[in-house]
């Protein structure tokens, strides 16, 4: 059924810490091992070994530059304000220009498994639909007839059309591990969370306030990605903290000890030998 | 958008289809008044020769649309979610609508009512009286035109795409159907009389024509107005400037295949008069020289269907490649 089900108090998914992700794609890859063999599984590639390889991916991490920082309360403001642009400028003793007022953000996307997704509404199948008792979003992959409409419908991309397969393919937040009682407890959470080696990605339930995804969201102000468009996503993301711009740091270059440094008398010999 | 083959030709072909069954519906309608008019016979046989080539258009169209399904042997299951998908309310639609179609069809077919004197006089033929009557026609036409507004709607329900998601598209489908539509009837009307065509027809034509032209010149400078902000994707912008410095994958995926659709938008501005002059001004003049030179209606009536499908074609392949997608903000698009 692809009218939406009443809104649970139950709401699982996934809390991303940009302020941590490296971008080094574990969680990607994860995900594409545990779902490729999972209950939802496979997600063939085309070509897989060839020169252009093309298949479905739930996750995929971006990387930005964000340049210019200058409206926010931190030693970056200050930096670039000083300047008249925020471009490079260079360390002292450093030979390498380094962008001032600038960082980088590994930016991991995924099925946000909105409250409202227009993704389920405009299925015409009913293949696609919202669990009401956790809210996680769904493909039934023996219903799907692959007409691609919800991929149009989501604004995250969240939905990748399986070529191999003719249907359409989605995150399932890996409801076959986290309800799994065949895994241990700790291992009941989704492949991306487990796989991330700066626990950069937190499982939990964000309709509870008092879950730790919450107060972790609430501590560090985690927002929702394009809200304006109404779809309500449930995934939140930590946005990074402020940098320290490393143009302002004093240098710490240490001059290395004169010949005149009082020395013990075998340093000192063994220093005379060395240097000859 | 990249412009799938099968939904273009879906869309024009059942367009031009529906188009012509809202005119045969119209002009049933009217029928009681046409039975009196010297032109009776001449002009059910267009209705019927309407009905045929609107029946052969929506179905040509609609097996065109399940090309591009990746699994087309499940294409019933889409009958069923029409409360919440308006592409589910189009499949609904596009059936219902061949009740009244398919069975007015039949009466054609059995040729018993090219009169409407004659259905009437008949009371025992249920069938062709219920398929001659006004009420079969204004039910085909309303669900004509249901089923072209459920198809625009498809496209106009979609948020992230600004190209679709305005005022232009739902009164653009209907105005491109019925315009095209009536461009085939002027064919129909040569090929089923080989005489005249109907001078309301051909000043519905051009009046059609020019609307159609105007409300495509809208929706263009709607689309090269830039939006009145560009969503921040990320949710970083309130940091700085965000620029993609590194993409995801090394190859092409369906999101970058489907939505980051970037070939020939270049030559929008030429193909855009392209559609102005083959979709609307070319089959404008042609049915005005056929109106004050009724003895060329029957050939100008193919170049006008010829340039005018053609250059309706045109304008649904823009409508697909111009349009950008939100998702390609995350892949450092500027705009949406």
């Amino acid at each position: 059924m692809t009218s939406l089900p009443a809104p649970s108090t139950r709401k699982l998914g996934l809390v991303i810490d940009l302020d941590i992700c490296v971008g080094c794609h574990a969680c990607a890859v994860a995900c594409k091992e545990w779902n490729d063999g999972g209950a939802f599984g496979p997600l063939p590639d085309a070509d897989p070994y060839g020169a252009e390889p093309h298949g479905v991916w739930f996750n995929r991490v971006h990387t930005y530059e964000i340049s210019g920082i200058g409206n926010r309360e931190s030693g970056i403001e200050k930096a670039g304000a000083a300047r008249k642009s925020p471009c490079a400028s260079s360390i002292p003793h450093s030979p390498l220009p380094i962008p001032a007022a600038t960082q980088s953000v590994h930016f991991p996307r995924s099925c946000l498994h909105c409250e409202t997704p227009a993704c389920v509404t405009v299925c015409p199948t009913g293949a696609s639909y919202k669990r009401a008792e956790d809210g996680i979003v769904l493909v039934d992959e023996d219903k799907c007839i692959g007409c691609q409409l919800c991929a149009w419908a989501c604004p995250y991309g969240a939905r990748e059309f399986s070529a191999k397969r003719g249907v359409m393919q989605k995150c399932t937040l890996c409801v076959d591990r986290i309800y799994n009682e065949t895994l241990e407890p700790h291992d009941r959470q989704p492949a991306c969370v487990k796989a991330c080696p700066t626990r950069a990605r937190h499982f939990g339930d964000l309709g509870d306030e008092n879950s730790d995804v919450s107060k972790l969201v609430a501590e560090r102000g985690g927002y929702a990605l394009m809200p304006e468009l109404g779809y309500q996503p449930v995934n939140r993301y930590l946005p990074p903290r402020p940098r320290r711009d490393a143009s302002q740091l004093k240098p710490t270059i240490h001059p290395e000890p004169s010949d005149e440094t009082p020395m013990p008398p075998l340093l000192r010999w063994i220093d005379r030998v060395l240097s000859r | 958008m990249r412009p799938t083959f099968s939904i273009i030709f879906f869309t024009v072909a059942s367009g031009a289809g529906y188009g012509l069954w809202i005119l045969a519906g119209w002009l049933i309608l009217l029928a009681p008044r046409l039975a009196e008019d010297r032109n009776a016979w001449a002009a059910n046989d267009l209705v019927c020769a309407a009905l045929c080539a609107g029946f052969l258009l929506v179905s040509a169209g609609l097996v065109s649309s399940l090309a591009h399904l990746g699994q087309p042997q499940r294409a019933w299951r889409a009958l069923s979610q029409w409360r919440s998908s308006w592409l589910s309310r189009e499949g609904v639609a596009a059936l219902l609508c061949y009740l009244p179609a398919g069975t007015m069809l039949l009466a054609c077919i059995l040729g018993s009512w090219t009169s409407a004197d004659a259905i009437h006089a008949n009371s025992t033929n249920w069938l062709l009286r219920m398929a001659g009557s006004r009420g079969a026609g204004a039910v085909l036409a309303l669900m004509a035109i249901i089923t072209l507004f459920c198809t625009a709607n498809i496209y106009a329900c979609l948020k992230p795409i600004r190209a679709w998601h305005n005022r232009f598209v739902v009164p653009g489908y209907l105005l491109l159907g019925t315009y095209s539509g009536a461009l085939w009837a002027w064919l129909l009307s040569g090929v089923t009389q080989a005489s005249l065509a109907p001078p309301s027809l051909l000043i519905g034509i051009c009046s059609a024509a020019v609307a159609g032209g105007l409300l495509k010149l809208a929706y263009w400078q709607f689309l090269d107005k830039p939006a009145p902000q560009a969503p921040d994707a990320t949710g970083l912008g309130a940091l700085g400037n965000v620029r993609s410095v590194e993409q995801p994958h090394t190859e092409e995926n369906y999101l970058t295949h489907e939505m980051g659709f970037r070939i020939a938008r270049k030559h929008a501005r030429k193909l855009r008069a392209l559609v102005l002059a083959c979709g609307f001004s070319l089959p404008a003049l042609l049915a005005a020289l056929a109106l004050v030179l009724p003895s060329a209606s029957a050939w100008a009536s193919w170049f006008a269907v010829l340039i005018g499908m053609g250059g309706i074609f045109v304008e649904r392949w823009l409508f697909f490649a111009e349009a950008k997608h939100a998702v390609m903000l995350f892949y450092g698009a500027r705009s949406a």
